[in-house]
């Protein structure tokens, strides 16, 4: 394989990685902080995918629509904030996880019915068509290059938001006692909508970008929510570090071994049996990966105890 | 008699009566609906054993439901191409060997994924559990010998010594059968010494292990047990369709499992039977009354989550003996 290719991948398993990490990073928030597990998530993201090719095609603006994204993913997750998730954080899994599941359901029918069944397609805009050549002679996707962009600056963003200013160490405050931080003053409901509204943003505009790549259709939140979910386990629930890192090896892990594998196996057997075990196992890969962690780091790389 | 005692023997008997009654009328597809309703309450009862009983939340129990599925397919689909599997072993059309090895595989994997995911707990546990469901369900869609995507059909319905289960009525009574040897085990087993250790470790897991048990082990044997049961459920519920695919092992299936427990009551005998039957009927009624029926089932559920605790049986008999 050439090494052209191999960079190739390499750029596409950062972008996959850094759109996980968009999902991810919301998950683990809403989970380090308000100590709720949110199957909903991936319809948040199907929400600012949804919301951003409806967008596009009013307006035929790329930038307008993702704005609507983020706005609306926000949006919605702050109502549903206020009218169901308050209600799950002094209840145990199980009822979260069925709360969660029942939002799904109701998002997604509700989505098929506004939208119907077809899927949508939202076009990048003219100045991110096409390639770009990177130093070294490489031609990239502009459109994947800006991905991984946004995404490295809301990483950034995210830890300089965590880390150095008053709403962040709240939100750690919160994490670590959230009876205390009450106690100090704090509107710790006012807190937790915004904790889930800024998660809901930011899966509402992984949805819009990603949107630009795949089809916009009903449950494509789904594959990409049990991706992030096992990010999280991975890096460690609660830590926004473990998230980055996590999304990173899992990106990186998917994307080169579904280019990698059947090639290995290329080595020990016949090119079509290596291609359907290379395939198979390739598809198994990240989750291999999560249990071989687990195996040695039962809370994650950067989890505390569990 | 207590409420929850009457309503253990009715439920079962209103099930069984559905079906007679339908025969009876001549409408087999009621007896197709009732035999789904008793396959799925036979894995929810797998399930409940793990989730009522342990307090394990898995969420990859459509894994366990799927090997049942595939260890059918696999075997009935070597039967009638007449070739055998790795060159070695014949496929068969008979159920009790079917079942025999959807239980044991079943088993297995619970063995597997129950020793890695048992190490931890909580969400962890939940999200562990949905990615490995997760992982084999990609396996299936990636490996093509068995249909991948499209499945796997089978064109007759396997043999039972001594029963034409090409009749409805007798598949229906195949399956109610096994759905009460296994009601009556989960109640044997719920009173065992074994699962009065499995019940007090997932209330108090510290005094638990003050008195010498080992959560972790209790865990893993009653998680081993409710796949097992899960794979039976999963083996007859592909033998009804004729048919298995890479959904009966999607994260969905997972989900409507645990709804159909907590729809009937969590960690009660009938609970399974109760969602079971209440979610065949309002799929029944409610996809009738419009193609988006998903929206109402989401609101019925997020209903019961947040204002009926105890669930349907927990309404009728009290809420004494519900979950923690």
């Amino acid at each position: 394989m050439s090494a052209a290719l191999l960079i190739e991948q390499l750029l596409n398993g950062l972008q996959f990685g850094v759109m996980l990490f968009l999902m991810a990073a919301g998950l683990t928030l809403i989970f380090g902080v308000m100590g709720l597990i949110n199957l909903a998530h991936g319809s948040l993201y199907m929400i600012g995918a949804f919301a951003a090719a409806g967008t596009a095609a009013l307006t035929g603006s790329f930038w307008l629509a993702l704005a609507a994204a983020l706005m609306a993913a926000a949006l919605v997750g702050a109502i549903v904030e206020m009218v169901v998730i308050r209600r799950l954080y002094d209840r145990d899994h199980l009822d979260q996880v069925l709360a969660t599941f029942a939002l799904i359901l109701i998002f997604s029918e509700g989505t098929r019915f506004l939208f119907g069944s077809l899927p949508l397609y939202l076009d990048t805009p003219d100045i991110l068509s096409g390639p770009t050549t990177l130093p070294g002679g490489l031609d990239y996707s502009k459109y994947r290059l800006f991905i991984i962009g946004v995404g490295l600056a809301i990483a950034g963003g995210l830890f300089w938001l965590i880390g150095r200013t008053r709403l962040g160490i709240q939100i750690r405050a919160g994490e670590a006692d959230r009876e205390m931080i009450a106690a100090l003053g704090v509107d710790i409901r006012k807190l937790y909508t915004l904790v889930f509204a800024l998660g809901a943003a930011l899966a509402g505009l992984a949805g819009a970008m990603i949107g630009a790549i795949q089809a916009v259709e009903v449950g494509m939140g789904e594959p990409v929510l049990i991706l992030a979910f096992v990010v999280i386990v991975i890096g460690g629930i609660g830590s926004i570090k473990g998230a980055f890192i996590g999304a990173l090896l899992v990106g990186l892990t998917d994307t080169l071994g579904r280019v990698l594998l059947p090639q290995v196996f290329g080595l020990i057997m016949d090119a079509s049996s290596a291609t359907t075990v290379g395939a198979s196992l390739a598809s198994m890969a990240i989750y291999i990966l999560m249990a071989g962690i687990l195996l040695f780091r039962p809370s994650g790389l950067f989890g505390g105890q569990t | 008699m207590r409420a929850e005692t009457l309503l253990n023997l009715s439920l079962p008997a209103l099930l069984l009566a559905t079906a007679l009654i339908a025969h009876w009328l001549d409408e087999p597809y009621i007896i197709t609906l009732a035999t789904r309703a008793a396959i799925l309450a036979l894995a929810a009862v797998g399930l409940n054993l793990a989730l009522g009983l342990g307090g394990l939340v898995s969420l990859g129990h459509a894994a366990f439901f799927g090997i049942g599925g595939y260890a059918m397919g696999i075997l009935a689909f070597h039967a009638q191409t007449f070739t055998p599997l790795w060159g070695l072993i014949e496929g068969t059309k008979s159920m009790p060997v079917i079942w025999l090895v959807a239980v044991v595989a079943a088993a297995l994997a619970a063995l597997v994924i129950g020793a890695l995911s048992l190490r931890t707990s909580g969400v962890y546990f939940i999200m562990i559990t949905l990615a490995f469901g997760q992982m084999l369900f990609y396996f299936a869609i990636s490996w093509p010998t068995y249909g991948g995507e499209d499945g796997l059909s089978i064109y007759l319905r396997n043999d039972f010594p001594g029963v034409n289960t090409l009749l409805p009525l007798n598949y229906f009574l195949i399956c109610f059968s096994l759905l009460a040897v296994v009601l009556v085990l989960f109640d044997r087993l719920a009173k065992s010494p074994f699962g009065l250790a499995l019940q007090a470790a997932r209330q108090t897991p510290a005094r638990a292990e003050a008195v010498g048990l080992t959560p972790y082990r209790l865990r893993l044997v009653a998680f081993v047990i409710s796949g097992a049961i899960t794979g039976l459920a999963g083996a007859l519920f592909a033998d009804l369709n004729r048919f298995v695919s890479p959904n009966m092992l999607s994260w969905h299936m997972s989900g409507e499992l645990i709804i159909l427990i907590v729809l009937g009551g969590l960690a009660r005998l009938s609970g399974p039977v109760a969602g079971a039957m209440l979610f065949i009927t309002l799929e029944y009624f409610l996809e009738g009354l419009s193609t988006y029926w998903h929206v109402y089932l989401g609101a019925i559920l997020l209903g019961v989550v947040l204002f009926a605790r105890g669930g349907l049986i927990g309404l009728v008999a009290g809420r004494e003996v519900a979950h923690d």
